[in-house]
């Protein structure tokens, strides 16, 4: 079992407050997913070429400082650094694959869970309400979030297999369910030069579908490619700059409520933790089909 | 004699609203109650044995009215999954949708969704009977041994899958079988058992609109020759 959440604002100064609707959304999933939780936070896209680089680092004093220091120094480059305990953001306009090799070489401890002009990523091992207050979700802006609560049934409890699951730039999924076959897609993948960083399937579904993107699909047309490729159960959220987008396997048998209105778009595994947000008596509830494909644009 | 009991969800704990259920109720008989701000909780009104008029106001959760024995419980908004689980008698009515399983494994009473139902709608059906106003999801009645779904709307697919002895009555259309259901000609007494849940269920509709769903009992004995293939 696991919780997963998304929420996209309509409603301009429902951006402003994404955090504090999102967070308690997260919190009360965590009955769903108690070991491990994160946040995928998509801000209005940076006006430069800049990218903003999202990092995790084991040691939660972390000297974050000193790797934007050297990042500048080495690099010749511009970097800005915000970080909160063992989670920095670094926005600098080098270039991905630049920044990707030197991080590699000169900070392997620290793990790259983001690229992108918008997205940046929150996760770790731990109750999900303790991450929430951790990395401060309730004060977050943005256009739109989605996350999730793990509870893990097919690979290891560990920072790196918590959701968001992210591949190429400004992509992220949740996942609630088990994909039967992601060894299958893994070795399809890997024989293209796609490189894995977990054992876990939800990461096989996620770069299925950033390799289709880059191969020129929509991510609603990847989408129902991956229908084609992947076995297994999932409800999955999914998100782009501009898009937040859903979808459930044939059998739907992991659960997802929408709630519209003129203001905001809610997905939830369950009901309650929308029960919340602002208007949500007069909001369009409703079940999402099996294999239809939702798609609300920013 | 209390007329009418409020109980507020944001105040107590679903535990202790269904420890009210259970025991005080018993002895101040109140004329109904009313549970306010269900905001989507689980297992509200389970495990009632009592004749009680209960109306749940708003959303609610997983489980609602589950193993539900005598009781009238009425949802004003929509439900979440297992709605009246495993119900051995009462009335369980839910005024809006009703999302996957309703009515799974009940043995009695009455079930009316006036809204659409999800996918699973009573499987493994014991013996409850079930009013659909809206459309059913698919895989409905899966392995329904007795009782009767009856669906206002269409059916979704694969409707009556490995169905034992429940009947299946549907108004609109119907997207696929499951293995061993098979559509029927309509007889006296299915008109009139039509007629007679749609009352009870106060559905305005014509019996003789409805088509019969049953099971053509050819997965009854294990068949070597069909190499699995139903």
């Amino acid at each position: 079992m696991c919780g997963i959440v998304g929420l996209l604002a309509r409603r301009s100064d429902y951006r402003d407050d994404l955090g504090k609707l999102v967070t308690p959304m997260l919190d009360c999933m965590a009955t769903r997913g108690p070991d491990s939780a994160g946040l995928a936070l998509f801000r209005s896209p940076l006006e430069t070429t800049s990218r903003r680089f999202a990092l995790y680092a084991a040691n939660i004093e972390y000297d974050w400082q000193s790797l934007a220091d050297r990042c500048q120094r080495e690099l010749d480059t511009q970097a800005s650094l915000t970080f909160v305990e063992n989670h920095a953001a670094l926005v600098s306009p080098v270039a991905v694959n630049t920044f990707k090799a030197w991080l590699k070489k000169t900070a392997p401890e620290v793990h790259l869970l983001s690229v992108g002009q918008s997205i940046e990523i929150y996760k770790d091992e731990g109750h999900p309400e303790e991450i929430a207050r951790r990395f401060h979700f309730s004060e977050m802006a943005g256009t739109h979030a989605v996350g999730h609560t793990r509870m893990a049934t097919e690979s290891a409890v560990s920072p790196a297999h918590a959701h968001p699951f992210t591949a190429g730039e400004d992509f992220c999924l949740v996942h609630n369910g088990s994909l039967s076959n992601p060894y299958s897609v893994r070795r399809k993948l890997e024989s293209l030069g796609i490189a894995f960083e977990t054992d876990n399937d939800t990461e096989a579904g996620c770069r299925f579908l950033e390799w289709r993107m880059r191969e020129g699909d929509t991510l609603e047309t990847a989408i129902e490619v991956a229908q084609a490729e992947l076995d297994g159960f999932y409800t999955f959220l999914m998100a782009t700059a501009d898009k937040m987008v859903l979808v459930r396997d044939a059998f739907a048998c992991k659960p997802a409520v929408v709630a519209e209105t003129d203001d905001y778009v809610a997905v939830s595994s369950e009901f309650r933790s929308l029960a919340h947000l602002p208007d949500i008596k007069h909001a369009h509830v409703y079940e999402p089909a099996p294999e239809q494909i939702y798609s609300w644009s920013v | 004699m209390v007329s009418l009991k409020q109980l507020d969800l944001t105040d107590l704990s679903v535990r202790q609203v269904n420890e009210y259920l259970h025991g005080e109720l018993l002895e101040e008989r109140p004329a109904g109650v009313e549970i306010l701000n269900p905001d989507g909780l689980h297992s509200i009104a389970a495990g009632l044995d009592t004749e009680v008029e209960i109306d749940i106001l708003g959303h609610a959760g997983y489980f609602i009215a589950g193993m539900n024995q005598r009781a009238r419980v009425t949802i004003h908004g929509n439900v979440g999954w297992s709605v009246a689980e495993n119900m051995m008698s009462g009335v369980v009515r839910v005024k809006g949708h009703a999302s996957e399983c309703a009515g799974a494994s009940g043995h009695g009473g009455l079930l009316v969704i006036e809204g659409d139902a999800s996918s699973r709608c009573g499987i493994s059906l014991k013996g409850t009977e079930i009013v659909v106003g809206g459309s059913v999801g698919h895989f409905s009645a899966f392995m329904a041994q007795a009782g009767t779904l009856v669906v206002c709307g269409d059916a979704g697919p694969n409707l009556g899958d490995s169905l034992y002895e429940a009947t299946i009555y549907v108004r609109g259309s119907i997207h696929s079988f499951g293995a061993d259901a098979q559509e029927e000609e309509m007889q006296a007494d299915d008109f009139e058992k039509v007629a007679e849940l749609l009352s009870r269920a106060e559905m305005n509709y014509d019996a003789r609109e409805f088509k019969r769903v049953s099971s053509a009992r050819s997965l009854y004995h294990w068949n070597a020759d069909a190499h699995q293939e139903y």
